[in-house]
């Protein structure tokens, strides 16, 4: 690690029915090195993380809607009193779900139009990564990403006003594409509108998506792609002022 | 006293509905060849204790706005009784 104060902390919120937070918490650990924390979703602290991760998984086994009881929780004042301040959070699938009904990301995921659960290779085109640097920043606007999808609840939902201030304000940053980069119906893996994957809040702090980075991490199992969100963190964090450096600026 | 709210959960118009296309093409399957459409949602069945029916209704209110229906993509309608003679479980059927 190059890093000068320490490695990166991060916080893995994990809820009854919570399933992919082993799956974090070795890529943190064994691919980068960096030091993780499962947060049980009774603590009311996070312990001062770099980032914060909301894992895959079926929180309160998706009871009601998918997330609708997790973000109840305890743990979730301090998860959004960490996205106020700045704080980079990722909710990936179920995490994704419990965001939007957080209300720190707008519309909701519904079940697939098909019906059935996916798992497979989904391929992504990455738009307005500079809207999500914190997790993007190291993508390229157009680039085509490979990342593992499993879900049977991911058809992106908002109303025409909301879908069309994600799109005007670049805060739509993945959709479902084939191999070439095209977004159309086929390549749509549950009936999202618009194709939409993964969507940021306004501040660019907050990024969620339905695929699985943490299940892209190690050429062992098929790709590293997932890995490039982390490296696009790391970068991200050797680049903010420390607390230090802010006092000096502000004072 | 004890009230009985029948809440009903349901999507609003607009939002398409697979489960409940999927139940409309069942039924056109089965014979019923005039099903037009099938709209799916849920049932929830809350009991609980306020001192008047304003209160009650007050009370179911806030329920759905603050979890049973998530206004993005739901809407939600009840009806609201007063539980005279609750059963063994405590809910009537």
């Amino acid at each position: 690690m190059t890093l000068t104060a320490h490695s990166p902390r991060v916080a893995v919120i994990v809820f009854p029915g919570t399933w992919s937070e082993r799956d974090f918490a070795h890529v943190v650990e064994s691919v980068l090195g960096w030091q993780v924390r499962l947060v049980w979703h009774t603590d009311r602290e996070l312990d001062s993380p770099d980032a914060v991760v909301l894992p895959g998984g079926f929180a309160h086994g998706d009871h009601l809607r998918t997330g609708a009881i997790a973000r109840f929780s305890p743990v979730m004042a301090a998860v959004e009193s960490f996205a106020a301040g700045g704080g980079p959070v990722i909710g990936s699938c179920n995490g994704f779900q419990v965001l939007t009904e957080a209300g720190l990301l707008p519309g909701v995921l519904l079940r697939n139009d098909h019906l059935e659960f996916r798992c497979d290779w989904q391929s992504l085109r990455v738009e307005n990564p500079s809207a999500a640097s914190a997790w993007l920043g190291d993508l390229a606007d157009g680039e085509v990403i490979s990342l593992p999808i499993s879900h049977g609840e991911g058809r992106y939902v908002a109303d025409a006003a909301t879908l069309d201030a994600l799109d005007r304000d670049g805060r739509i940053v993945l959709r479902y594409a084939d191999a070439g980069g095209r977004v159309s119906a086929a390549a749509n893996p549950n009936g999202s509108e618009g194709g939409i994957a993964g969507i940021v809040n306004e501040r660019g702090n907050v990024l969620g998506l339905m695929p699985h980075p943490e299940r892209a991490m190690e050429a062992e199992v098929g790709g590293t792609d997932g890995l490039r969100l982390f490296r696009s963190l790391q970068r991200w964090l050797q680049e903010q002022p420390t607390a230090a450096e802010r006092r000096l600026s502000s004072g | 006293m004890r009230w009985l709210a029948e809440v009903h959960v349901s999507l609003r118009s607009g939002i398409a509905d697979p489960e409940g296309q999927t139940i409309g093409s069942a039924l056109r399957a089965l014979g019923h060849a005039t099903v037009s459409d099938v709209r799916s949602g849920k049932l929830m069945r809350v009991a609980f204790e306020a001192d008047d029916h304003d209160d009650a209704e007050a009370a179911v209110d806030q329920m759905c706005r603050r979890l049973l229906a998530n206004p993005v993509m739901e809407v939600a309608s009840w009806d609201l009784r007063a539980d005279e003679q609750p059963d063994a479980e405590g809910v009537n059927p």
